[in-house]
């Protein structure tokens, strides 16, 4: 049970939450979309394997689970693959310069400062730009928001990768302005 | 000890004085990385201003001691002053935000306070650091669970405005008047874009 008396105890992660406070709600899932689904030198696909990563460091299941299936969705990839960024990209195909904003995003998942001169120079050296390391930057620390929300009131989570599946496409393909909240909302 | 030569290198190595990419040398901290991605920035100032500066049964000091208290355990030199300053203005005076930041027991804030900020402070550590006998407590102590829901996502956000401003290895400017200047603004103006920019600080050394 969470940490807060919620409306409705059956929704999981951050959609329970949404509908606890929909004034927050609004901003928080623009912030997703236009992370994760706006314009960017990067990929939905890139963006959301560094969402699941950060995820899985800071131990988000729901997190972790539902971006790496929306990752999964972008990539052609079946949910059961979720596995392979905790195994670190062995069936993933990632590109170099991916793997050094990876590297990047674990940094900022420990500290900002954690991020070093040399970090950001092995990331340029495989071809990212400024907008690049800037992305992966603040998604990374977005993600640092969302996880300790998520876990620090206490949500609950599924547990299969399964039971991802239908979420992240719908996070993939619909958006976040959409999906998951508003209807739960409208509903509240 | 004290050569000129000694206490510039100090400076350099205390304070960083180039990011990890071109920002506008005037405005620095958090304010640059606003302007130089304006799209992403928009939800992150609509979420602040709603949860720091929105209709709340904790007062805008209150969440503003929230923001110090976490971006004070996260070593942010530029988030911990400027929203000190916010604090001390909102507050009238300076000890409480000094204070806290030593010994949560020892501010002069109601135990409900108390109580939130060791959920913040918890919050700062990892979401899965916060226990059941801290949102006990400060339920104990009349904390609603709006109360809690917002300290724990002002903690959240914080988390990611640290990480973003040291990430990007913004410019924390040394000088203390910057940061009244800063909190200045945050009291008067909040965290929506000012609605002209922000062209008229490259004429001045603080922000109005």
């Amino acid at each position: 049970m969470a940490h807060i008396t919620l409306p409705d105890e059956s929704l999981p992660g951050i959609v329970g939450l949404f509908n606890f406070r929909p004034e927050t709600a609004g901003p928080l899932q623009l912030l997703a979309e236009t992370l994760l689904r706006g314009e960017s030198p990067l990929t939905s696909g890139e963006r959301e394997l560094i969402a699941s990563y950060v995820s899985l460091l800071n131990d988000t299941h729901f997190c972790h689970t539902s971006h790496g299936s929306a990752a999964m969705a972008h990539l052609g990839y079946d949910v059961s693959l979720i596995d392979d960024i905790k195994n670190g990209f062995q069936q993933i195909e990632i590109s170099s310069k991916l793997r050094a904003l990876l590297d990047i995003a674990a940094k900022v998942q420990k500290s900002g400062k954690a991020v070093t001169d040399e970090d950001i120079a092995a990331a340029r050296a495989e071809g990212a730009g400024d907008k690049e390391i800037h992305d992966t930057v603040l998604i990374a620390a977005a993600f640092c928001m969302f996880n300790r929300y998520v876990d620090g009131l206490g949500t609950w989570a599924p547990q299969e990768n399964e039971a991802y599946r239908e979420m992240g496409q719908r996070m993939a393909f619909t958006g976040y302005v959409r999906f998951p909240v508003k209807a739960d909302v409208v509903e509240v | 000890m004290t050569t000129p030569e000694k206490k510039q290198s100090l400076t350099q190595t205390q304070y960083r004085t180039v990011p990890h990419i071109p920002l506008p040398e005037h405005l620095p901290g958090i304010t640059g990385l606003l302007e130089y991605s304006r799209v992403t920035a928009e939800p992150i100032r609509q979420l602040t201003q709603f949860i720091l500066r929105g209709e709340n049964s904790l007062s805008p000091a209150e969440r503003e001691l929230i923001a110090t208290i976490v971006s004070h355990n996260n070593e942010c030199r530029f988030c911990t002053a400027a929203h000190t300053a916010a604090a001390d203005l909102l507050l009238g005076e300076t000890e409480t935000c000094e204070l806290m930041k030593q010994d949560i027991e020892a501010a002069p804030v109601s135990d409900k306070m108390k109580a939130l900020l060791k959920i913040a402070k918890q919050v700062q550590v990892s979401g899965k650091a916060v226990t059941a006998e801290s949102v006990a407590n400060a339920k104990a102590q009349g904390a609603t669970d709006t109360e809690i829901h917002d300290t724990v996502l002002i903690a959240g956000l914080f988390c990611l405005y640290n990480r973003y401003v040291d990430g990007m290895a913004t410019v924390a400017p040394a000088d203390p008047q910057f940061y009244t200047g800063l909190g200045q603004r945050l009291v008067d103006h909040g965290y929506n874009r000012l609605p002209n920019g922000y062209d008229h600080l490259k004429k001045q050394t603080q922000p109005s």
